[in-house]
């Protein structure tokens, strides 16, 4: 079997004496879509920021497509990974963020192109093409001149995808990606998640969107308080939970 | 919906003629022309008067050691605002950052150079030949490879810039540091999730927007700045007020001199307020998106007619996003 695009095992974090993550263990396959539902506070979105070394693990170990998250093993030893290092790993994994964090000073073109040419000092006239392509791409090449503040939430997600996918990554990570939406602009989005799914990237989803689990997901990973409940195809752990952990939560979900 | 906007519509139909009358505020009218009434008054005394004596302000306003010490005004606030700026923000990252001697060193500094009046600093530097005779250089508590003597190093003018700069970099770094705090966290993570360097956030992401936020105390300091550099007067260094003070001790003209330098001083103050505004302009970019995007006043309304296919109300639903040129 091929090396997984994320491993995880028994990852461990605690802000100050709260354990907010007890030891999470999965994989993801490349190409895999992967849900992660939960009750709020139950460590998805750390879990998630762990993989991005925005947050440091307190225990456990993290491997994107082979590669070990913020440290380097030599021997028995695990040195932490300086600065430049952990930024160019954090630019192989996309991110997509609840509150849509898109730069407010810059324009939608602008915002796809800053990791390009800033961190990956592309070719500008090359990224700025690429960048037409990304926003085309997710439906908003006319408004590639417009700031932030002049699109509508949804437009505004859309660009921070494009923004992601600008770095070509190999994983991408969404966040809640639309729990900060009007509701009847968290179509747009997950048709454009839907589709990138749909062209072979691998994603792990954070949501609240059973629909998407059930209709884009491959897997699905329930977790609560810090563990890993259940994990499944989303037609068993949607439709026939094993776990009552799982059944409590989805009878209150679809209710 | 489509109920709602026929009855909306019956009744503009049926109320078109009517007319509308503005609120009248009499109060505004009297404040004004009491306003109005105190300047006039005050323009005329001021002209009247003759011991204001008009004819040497201007004789002098143009002259030549008054246009040189203008000159050097403007330089001393220039380059004291230059530093001040770059060792504000040199302030504010050490006092954010994570690392307990920089942060408790910083706000030392700003402590320090906040705390002791501006006068006593400038003296300080002036003076300091009297504590330190000779600068060195060489190595730190062992032999010295090059010395030279302090006073020669210290200039009025050197004194000046040292003490204004400084002074102003502890003031700089409180306004930059509550402009990098004015920036939310989520910012930074995504320019960190992109994978930007430190240095890079700070640079490309969170000082541009800070600078909303830092301009407009700036332009207070710079305008602030204007007039402390008359402080070093008490060092001798002729700047403006001092160049006009040398010319008044000799022939007693004190009150036009004073005014001359006076108009001097509002001049300027009056360039830098419209720089600050073009700077803020520069950095509000993305910032006011519905500027110049006013809603239908009640008189321009009643002349729209409101087509059966577009119902108004779906039209005020969805206003169009213009991008700023």
């Amino acid at each position: 079997m091929s090396e997984p695009m994320l491993r995880a095992r028994n990852v461990h974090k605690s802000f100050g004496h709260l354990e907010i993550l007890k030891g999470i263990s999965l994989e993801v396959q490349a190409g895999q879509v992967a849900c992660l539902l939960g009750p709020s506070g139950s460590g998805k979105s750390t879990f998630l920021r762990c993989i991005n070394h925005l947050e440091k693990i307190n225990d456990g170990e993290l491997w994107v497509a082979g590669e070990r998250i913020g440290y380097r093993r030599s021997g028995n030893k695990l040195h932490e990974l300086k600065e430049n290092q952990t930024a160019k790993q954090r630019a192989a994994v996309g991110m997509v963020f609840q509150q849509f964090n898109l730069f407010p000073h810059r324009t939608a073109l602008e915002n796809v192109i800053e990791g390009p040419v800033v961190v990956q000092k592309r070719n500008k006239a090359q990224a700025l093409r690429e960048g037409m392509e990304l926003l085309d791409r997710v439906g908003l090449a006319d408004k590639y001149k417009h700031y932030p503040a002049q699109l509508s939430g949804g437009q505004q997600q859309r660009v921070a995808i494009a923004r992601a996918l600008a770095l070509k990554p190999r994983l991408m990570l969404f966040d809640e990606p639309t729990s900060a939406l009007d509701p009847e602009l968290v179509g747009e989005v997950l048709d454009v998640m839907g589709s990138l799914a749909a062209s072979g990237m691998t994603m792990i989803v954070v949501t609240h969107e059973m629909g998407f689990a059930k209709e884009v997901g491959d897997v699905v990973h329930f977790m609560a308080d810090g563990q890993l409940v259940e994990s499944g195809s989303p037609t068993q752990v949607l439709g026939n939970p094993r776990e009552t952990r799982t059944q409590a939560f989805l009878s209150k979900v679809l209710a | 919906m489509t109920q709602v906007a026929a009855v909306v519509e019956g009744r503009r139909n049926e109320e078109a003629d009517l007319r509308v009358v503005p609120a009248r505020f009499v109060g505004r009218w009297v404040a004004a022309v009491a306003v109005l009434g105190i300047l006039a008054m005050t323009i005329y005394a001021m002209f009247t008067n003759e011991r204001f004596h008009w004819d040497v302000v201007g004789e002098y306003l143009f002259a030549a050691p008054v246009i040189s010490g203008l000159g050097k005004t403007l330089m001393l606030t220039g380059i004291s605002m230059l530093i001040g700026v770059l060792l504000g923000i040199v302030v504010a990252v050490c006092r954010l950052s994570s690392n307990p001697i920089l942060s408790t060193a910083a706000w030392a500094y700003s402590w320090f150079f906040r705390g002791t009046p501006l006068m006593v600093q400038l003296l300080f530097w002036f003076f300091l030949a009297a504590l330190v005779p000779t600068i060195g250089l060489g190595v730190p508590f062992g032999p010295e490879l090059l010395s030279i003597d302090t006073n020669s190093v210290i200039s009025p003018f050197t004194a000046a810039l040292l003490g204004l700069s400084l002074n102003e970099g502890a003031y700089m770094g409180e306004i930059v540091r509550s402009g990098i705090r004015a920036i939310s966290p989520g910012q930074t993570e995504a320019a960190k999730a992109i994978g930007m360097s430190r240095l890079q956030t700070m640079r490309r992401v969170v000082l541009p927007q800070a600078m909303r936020v830092i301009i407009p105390p700036t332009g207070n300091e710079t305008i602030g700045m204007l007039k402390y550099t008359s402080l070093v007067i008490v060092i001798g260094y002729s700047e403006l007020l001092t160049s006009v003070s040398i010319i008044y001790s000799r022939n007693f003209q004190t009150i036009p001199l004073l005014i001359v330098a006076a108009i001097w001083y509002l001049a300027v103050t009056a360039v830098f307020s419209v720089g600050q505004h073009f700077i803020e302009r520069h950095f509000e970019r993305g910032f006011t998106p519905m500027k110049g995007k006013k809603p239908p006043t009640p008189g321009t309304a009643e002349t729209v007619v409101p087509s059966a296919a577009e119902p108004a109300a779906a039209q005020a639903n969805e206003p169009e996003l213009e991008p700023t040129k």
